[in-house]
This record gives C-alpha cells, sequence and structure tokens, in this order.
C-alpha cells in the first residue's frame, strides 16, 4: 500500500508519484474520472496497474492517496 | 576526437566491465549507459539510487552530509549541532562556500562548527544530558540565534538517544525553534535521503509554524527560490534577475537564508525550484498543503535562463511578462559580448561531467551557449527522476554513468579524450596528472557565481582559463619533447 502523491502537470495530465520507490509516472486511465465518483483501477504510463479506493467526491488534488498494487496480467 | 559513435560508446563500456568480478561486473553494467534521446524513461537504460559496490571507489557522502551539509548548514541565524563525535563536523566545517551576510558568532554562525562533542560515556549512558547543557550553553553564549537544529550522527541511531524529546523540552524553556533531525549517516546509500529527511524535518518542525497567522502582508508576486545554496554567490545572481523583473522573493532556500524566510515561505504565489533533487520533496508537500504551484527552473547560461525566465513569468499577470523581456533584452549586449570573446576559444571543446544531483544535466545549456559539447554526464546520488530529466538534454549516444567508481571514470577520461572534466575535489589532482583540465563543478573551485547573467560570464572566464591555460602544453618533460618543438626556444636563445 504505498502513499502515492497526485499532482496534475502542465498539460493537465495527472503525476503518480511514490517517494519511496523514485516512480514518477503519468496516469493513463482511471475507472472512474467525474467530479462525482473517482478512483477504481488505474494504469500507468508503463503500464503497471493500481487501485485507488473509490471516492464520491473526487479529492481535491493535489493530494495523498493510498494505492494498492494490482499484479500485471 | 570525433564523436562517438553508437557501438564504439558500446565497446568503451564492455571494455572497462572487463576488469570486474562476475557479479560487480553484472551490478556494475546496469549504471552505465548510452543516451538514446528517442527513450521517455530513463529505468529502461540505467539504475540509480543503489547502494555502491563495496571494494569500489565511490565518492558519495553520508545522510548527514545531506542534511547538515546542504539543506540544513547555509540556515545562516540558525545554529546547527553536530550531535555526536566531533570528527564529522569538524571535517565538514565551512568547505561548502555558501555565503552569507551577517557577523559571525553574532547573528550568523554559517562557517561555525557546534558539537556535543561524544566520548565513549556518552555512549554508555546516553547523550540526552549532555545535549540540553549543550542547547543551554548556546542560548548563552550566542543568545542572537534564532533557533538550533540538531543532526544526528550515526551513534545517536545506535544508541537509541530520544533527540526529539530533549528538542521539545528545551524549545518550552527557551521558547526557539529547536529541530531534531534523525539524519544519521547510515541510513539510506547516499546523501540524497539526507536530503529527504532534512526536508522532512523542515516539514514538521517549522514550515507550519505561521499557520493562521496573517501580519505578513502578501503581495500578487510572491515568490520563493528553493534549492539554491548560494555557492559563490549564486542565490545573489538569481534573486538580482527575479526581483528586476517585477517579482518579490520572499525566502532564500538555503543559501543566505534564515528561518524566518523558511517560516513566511507558505504565504508565496509560487515556489521556484532550483535544486530539485534536494527540495522537491518539500515543494511537494507546500503544493499539496498549500496549494503553491512549483516549477523547476536553471539559470546557467543565456539560453536556459531566457527560457526560465518565460516560463516563470506565464505563472503571473502581463507585467511579469513584459518583466522577463525587459530583463532578457536588458542582459542581452552583455551575454552576446561574452559569448563573442569566448565562443572561439572554446568551440567544440569536449565536456566530460560527474557531479552531484542537479548540475549534471544543468550545466550543459550553459557549455553549450559557448559551443561546447557534453559527451559524458553522470551523478553521484541522482535517482531515476533525474535521469528521466537528463535524456533529452544530452545528444545520442554520450555516456551516462551514475555513481561512477574511480576506476570506471579515469578509463571513460582515458578513452574519451575530453578536453575538459568537471566534478569534485576528489577526482580534481587525478585528472591534472593525467594532463586533462579539470574544474570542480561543486565549488565552482573556488571562484562563481555561476548563476545568472553575471554568473555566465565568470563561467564562461573560468572554462577558458582552464582549457586554453599554457601549462598543458609543458606537460612533457623539456627533454622527452620533439626537437621540432624547441626550435622556436633555440631560435630566441
Amino acid at each position: 500500500m504505498p502513499s502515492v502523491m497526485l499532482r496534475k502537470r502542465e498539460d493537465g495530465k495527472l503525476l503518480f508519484y511514490v517517494a519511496k520507490k523514485d516512480l514518477e509516472e503519468t496516469i493513463e486511465t482511471i475507472e472512474f474520472d467525474s467530479p462525482e465518483k473517482w478512483g477504481g483501477e488505474v494504469v500507468l504510463g508503463d503500464g503497471s496497474k493500481y487501485y485507488f479506493e473509490p471516492m464520491e467526491p473526487a479529492p481535491k488534488i493535489p493530494t495523498t492517496l493510498q494505492a494498492k498494487r494490482l499484479a500485471e496480467g | 576526437m570525433a564523436a562517438m559513435t553508437r557501438e564504439e560508446t558500446e565497446a568503451l563500456i564492455q571494455e572497462v566491465l572487463e576488469v570486474y568480478p562476475e557479479k560487480a561486473k553484472k551490478d556494475r553494467a546496469k549504471h552505465l549507459a548510452i543516451n538514446d534521446q528517442s527513450l521517455e524513461k530513463s529505468n529502461k537504460c540505467i539504475t540509480s539510487n543503489r547502494k555502491s559496490l563495496p571494494g569500489v571507489m565511490t565518492i558519495r557522502g553520508c545522510a548527514y552530509a545531506g542534511s547538515k551539509g546542504v539543506v540544513w548548514g547555509p540556515i545562516k541565524d540558525m545554529i546547527h549541532i553536530s550531535h555526536g563525535p566531533v570528527g564529522c563536523g569538524q571535517y565538514s566545517r565551512a568547505g561548502r562556500r555558501n555565503y552569507y551576510v551577517g557577523t559571525t558568532g553574532v547573528n550568523t554562525f554559517g562557517t561555525m562548527n557546534f558539537t556535543s562533542d561524544f566520548t565513549e560515556k556518552d555512549i554508555v549512558f546516553g547523550g540526552d544530558k549532555k545535549l540540553a547543557k549543550c542547547i543551554d550553553e548556546i542560548e548563552t553564549l550566542f543568545p542572537l540565534n534564532k533557533g538550533i537544529s540538531i543532526q544526528s550522527e550515526c551513534p545517536i541511531g545506535l544508541i537509541g538517544d530520544d533527540i526529539e524529546a530533549v528538542s521539545k523540552v528545551k524549545h518550552k524553556e527557551h521558547g526557539k525553534t529547536i529541530v531534531p533531525v534523525r539524519c544519521e549517516g547510515f541510513r539510506g546509500v547516499s546523501q540524497s535521503l539526507g536530503h529527504h529527511i532534512a526536508n522532512d524535518a523542515i516539514r514538521d518542525w517549522v514550515l507550519e509554524n505561521r499557520d493562521g497567522d496573517d501580519s505578513f502582508p502578501t503581495t500578487p508576486y510572491d515568490v520563493a527560490v528553493i534549492g539554491d545554496y548560494n555557492i559563490g554567490g549564486d542565490a545573489w545572481a538569481s534573486r538580482t534577475l527575479l526581483e528586476e523583473m517585477g517579482l518579490r522573493v520572499v525566502a532564500q532556500w538555503s543559501g543566505d537564508g534564515t528561518i524566518a524566510e523558511i517560516e513566511k515561505t507558505p504565504k508565496v504565489k509560487l515556489n521556484l525550484i532550483h535544486c530539485y533533487r534536494s527540495m522537491n520533496y518539500i515543494a511537494r508537500h507546500m503544493e499539496e498543503k498549500y496549494s503553491i504551484p512549483w516549477i523547476e527552473y536553471n539559470f546557467f547560461g543565456p539560453t536556459k535562463i531566457a527560457e526560465s525566465l518565460r516560463r516563470i513569468a506565464e505563472h503571473f499577470d502581463d507585467t511579469i511578462k513584459e518583466g522577463a523581456e525587459r530583463v532578457i533584452a536588458r542582459y542581452k549586449a552583455e551575454y552576446d559580448a561574452v559569448i563573442a570573446k569566448y565562443k572561439p576559444r572554446l568551440e567544440g571543446k569536449r565536456v566530460m561531467l560527474y557531479i552531484g544531483g542537479l548540475r549534471p544535466r544543468h550545466v550543459i545549456g550553459a557549455y553549450e551557449d559557448l559551443g561546447m559539447e557534453v559527451v559524458g554526464t553522470g551523478y553521484e546520488f541522482g535517482h531515476n527522476d533525474d535521469y528521466d530529466r537528463t535524456i533529452k538534454e544530452m545528444g545520442n549516444a554520450t555516456l551516462l554513468y551514475d555513481d561512477v567508481t574511480g576506476y570506471e571514470f579515469e578509463e571513460f577520461v582515458k578513452k574519451v579524450q575530453p578536453d575538459l572534466v568537471g566534478s569534485g575535489i576528489k577526482e580534481k589532482y587525478i585528472f591534472q596528472k593525467m594532463g586533462v583540465p579539470f574544474r570542480q563543478m561543486h565549488s565552482w573551485d573556488y571562484s562563481g557565481p555561476y548563476h545568472g547573467y553575471d554568473g555566465f560570464a565568470i563561467f564562461a572566464r573560468d572554462m577558458d582559463m582552464t582549457i586554453n591555460n599554457p601549462c598543458w602544453k609543458s606537460f612533457k618533460a623539456p627533454w622527452k619533447t620533439e626537437a621540432t618543438e624547441s626550435e622556436p626556444v633555440k631560435a630566441v636563445a
């Protein structure tokens, strides 16, 4: 359950940053991405998948959230 | 020597790796790479921020070096106690040339060494009482200090002293900010973790001090300069440019900085990050907690300065945008003259760099402005995100080396034959004795500043006087020089 810092890049894409792992990647797709509901499965630029507990309403970004790593497949 | 092709660089890396035992070879191979601009992510070609191999010569420092030496040390009106045995503080004292204004020993303490001087007794019985006494003595002898930070050396973590408790008690007693920093040298693989720990200590013990206090009058143009350590006056040369374009610099982190400035930083509108490696953590934190955006900038060389000034200005209204153009126009004649003078003397010269966590990529633009080419670069303690940002700056098929060992670096220089090597004091005399011109790029070789337009002029002069120094021609003993070369001497005699 890494702590993930989320921030918007200048071009509007979400950046997924895990300090302990030196991981800075863009988020390519999010399962739920609307002002009412946000989260679910996300796919990063390098193809790895993580899972955020869906939140209602969407969190204010930048923020730090817990994510679960999903097995690649 | 012409630029190397991909195959040649690959062959060079293989040749250098040849001497290692099988296991070491496998490990080091991951840290040496050939730059490929088409890659988006560096983790496809290079591994970084890993433990150095036992037995090789690395030039990395420790977590204490990252915290006391880099982040906390330059905060001039605080006293930084090197808590532990005397050596760590004494041998790193005043070595970094972070300039500051003030009267040392009265209201500023930058070049002084404070230590709790642990002895065997303190290891056996614990050093908390000694630390408390140390803080009391500091209060008596240096009453104008604005705060104290406790920089842990290795034994503190090993014997489990409770420096946080001492800090809290003494904070109540003296009413001053007292910050315990758990930066024991054994933590992490290099000084990089020390930066992170230091950032976290600022976050936990300093940054919130003025939350809810709005007495500080703000303007829409407030910015903070973060990650500029004022080496040889760098932060001053940067600050003038920002102020000239109409911004108000509220805080300097941490070169020539004060604790009051740090406490005021959460009130600014934009954080400007120069040294990304050592200060990005706190910038990310402020973005999250105080919604302050941050951007990275680069004040080495006119091309990058102009680019950065415009990027900074984009975050503000038109007066600042005009201000940026005005600043660039004002210095144009000056830097054009510098380029006109030095470019003919430096054009085509090839440079290899090996520096800490920021300059391996930031100074490339300045060299290119002078017509020089960087053919190899590497970080002592960079992470993947640093290499991500480096790939695009470097040419194709150039060398990248992470945490390079003494042996590898020497071999690379022998084979690539650069006209200049830029690295630190530990490399300087090796390369000079090999006959390769060398500049220290950590301390600017006791020169500087190199930031800003003023700094660029000094940078160009320094590179010229190093590369074109007549001493490099006198490297061969006179009786070993060829007869043809000594002809003119005879004629004069």
